[in-house]
């Protein structure tokens, strides 16, 4: 899907942790082995409808994410596909080791949704708010890591994971995403979504920040500047083959993410120009940074996570 | 029902026999806490627990997890004895590109349920498992030990209270209480004051048994089996470095690298055992 004029930016109508929760419920209506975990944040998420519907198919596990890990493993034990949700920090600052070994390393098959990606955790502030899960998880052999841009890309993202066995992190949103992709999209498992094309940068992104490098293309593209725009949204296996095609093609490439510059989208990327074709390159993210508490556009503008702030980055390569 | 208390002891022996010759084999390692659990083994894996060596991933199998991951060696032996695989390769135990590391590995070892050695996490497993079935109508019961030193971890009773809230009356969990950790008397690291007084305000069927008898380990289960409402745990009473009293009179027993007098009790431990059962392995 290659975007055209005129361009728009709207806010779906379904918000993604709606998208969440009638994807699961869908999902175990068709498969019994599908159980969704909590740790006391269902209200948050809308799993209820799960529990009033199907409660065999919900366990609330209370506020012990450690231990919903550990359940999680031991479900798919026994041939469950436990879908886990938890906020992004708590799934992996909190219970790393427990996804490391019970998870990763025991080669057992959870499904998990980290949600309230970066400063979209808005007023809970510094202690939930996780510039690092996507870092901590690509760093685990085996693993997968994914962000969600809209609920389209989402609902593609937790059907196609309930058919691959392994450890799968999926981060999101939870309120409504800026719409990118029509209703019934198509996805390829590990491939990036080119969006715009153009010859001059390329903008790598992921989340949120896809809707900001397509109104930063806008921007370039007035100055007369052409920018390809590609939604990264699978981190790891990240599609090294398009990244090498585009930074060939326009030299200057510029990665585009709600997390930390380091561990994420941005790494990964540096990972695969600095070995394959090595070109100039800029990391717009958060950088040696803790979060806070705020709204989202002024936490986009203090993190320097706009439109504004990726155009910028391009002119200056 | 009765069970055959010569056979049980006999498997009983043959167990630590074998966890002997293992770890003597290696010349190091986690004598104190997998010698501790040989009663408990022998119990579950001659009497009580449905397993087929032939067929370790057996849907209808009853599973165990060994949470105190570090009691590993013995639970190789008890797997080999049973069957799962030739005694033999105990001898591998820790070797390059063994299949029998320090901590089970539940993609290496058939008859390994799950792969454990960080503490605390292989009780939530076990619990996840005993959910599973009893969600699914499933009679399958969950074994699991747990360290009374690997109970200072807090996931161990977040699983505890997950547990009881769930009513998961087929999972048994065994305390190896054999009152030490790494660096000392769990009494003065962190004291457990009463561990059947904590499991039962968490919702356990509790009791306390000596770790030294099967008969007792035997009994416990039967009373657990005879109840449905909540799970079971039962703390075993045990020593460390059990079954060999001159190690069990060691006070840094939980690791033991052998000094010469160590090495001659490993030495005539072992050769008490197989002049007891004939020699199992050549």
């Amino acid at each position: 899907m290659i975007q055209t004029s005129p361009r728009t930016y709207e806010l779906e109508n379904i918000e993604m942790r709606q998208m969440y929760a009638n994807t699961i419920l869908e999902l175990a209506k068709n498969n019994p082995n599908v159980i969704a975990l909590e740790a006391d944040l269902m209200s948050s998420i809308s799993t209820n409808k799960i529990m009033n519907q199907i409660p065999g198919q919900l366990i609330n596990c209370g506020i012990m994410e450690a231990n919903m890990m550990g359940v999680a493993s031991g479900l798919s034990l026994t041939g469950k596909i436990p879908y886990l949700h938890t906020f992004g920090q708590f799934a992996t600052r909190r219970a790393f080791d427990q996804l490391f070994v019970s998870g990763a390393y025991a080669k057992t098959n959870i499904k998990i949704l980290g949600s309230d990606a970066g400063v979209t955790a808005e007023h809970n502030g510094g202690t939930h708010m996780t510039f690092e899960d996507m870092g901590l998880v690509r760093i685990i052999p085996g693993a997968h890591v994914y962000e969600a841009s809209d609920s389209t890309m989402l609902g593609y993202l937790l059907r196609k994971v309930e058919k691959e066995y392994g450890i799968h992190y999926i981060r999101t949103i939870r309120k409504n995403a800026v719409k990118i992709y029509p209703d019934g999209e198509t996805f390829e498992s590990g491939k990036g979504k080119v969006l715009r094309e153009g010859g001059d940068v390329t903008i790598i992104a992921s989340g949120i920040m896809v809707a900001e490098a397509l109104m930063a293309a806008d921007l370039l593209e007035a100055e007369g500047v052409t920018a390809t725009v590609i939604d990264m949204f699978s981190i790891k296996p990240i599609d090294t083959e398009l990244i090498v095609k585009y930074a060939e093609k326009t030299k200057l490439v510029i990665t585009a993410e709600n997390h930390n510059v380091i561990g994420g989208l941005g790494s990964a990327v540096a990972e695969v120009l600095s070995e394959h074709c090595p070109v100039k390159m800029k990391r717009i993210g958060v950088h040696e940074q803790f979060g806070q508490v705020g709204k989202v556009d002024y936490l986009k503008e203090f993190y320097r996570l706009t439109a504004k702030h990726i155009a910028e980055a391009a002119r200056s390569l | 029902m009765g069970i055959d208390v010569q056979k049980l002891e006999r498997f009983r022996d043959e167990i630590r026999l074998m966890t002997l010759k293992e770890l003597n084999h290696l010349g190091f390692g986690h004598y104190g806490g997998s010698l501790s659990i040989i009663e408990a083994l022998a119990v579950l894996y001659c009497e009580v627990m449905k397993v087929d060596p032939t067929n370790p991933r057996w849907e209808e199998r009853d599973y165990f997890i060994l949470s105190k991951g570090h009691g590993g060696p013995g639970l190789y032996a008890a797997l080999a004895v049973k069957g799962f695989f030739p005694k033999d390769v105990l001898y591998t135990l820790n070797q390059n590109g063994t299949t029998l590391p320090s901590h089970p590995d539940r993609n290496l070892t058939p008859g390994v349920d799950m792969t454990t050695g960080s503490l605390g996490q292989g009780i939530s497993a076990a619990v996840g498992v005993a959910l599973s079935h009893k969600q699914s109508n499933m009679e399958n019961y969950t074994y699991c030990i747990v360290g009374d030193g690997e109970l200072n971890e807090g996931q161990c009773w977040e699983a505890f209270q997950f547990a009881a809230h769930h009513k998961l009356n087929r999972l048994f969990v065994f305390v190896d209480d054999n009152k030490k950790q790494l660096d000392g008397l769990t009494k003065d690291i962190i004291d457990p004051i009463d561990f059947v007084a904590k499991f039962e305000a968490f919702g356990f069927y509790a009791m306390r048994v000596d770790g030294r008898s099967v008969e007792q380990i035997y009994d416990a289960i039967e009373k657990g089996k005879a109840q449905s409402d909540k799970p079971v745990a039962i703390v075993l009473d045990t020593v460390k470095a059990q079954g060999v009293p001159y190690l069990e009179e060691k006070d840094d027993n939980h690791h033991i690298r052998p000094n010469q007098a160590d090495q001659e009790a490993i030495t005539a431990a072992i050769e008490e055992l197989e002049n007891k059962l004939g020699k199992v392995v050549s």
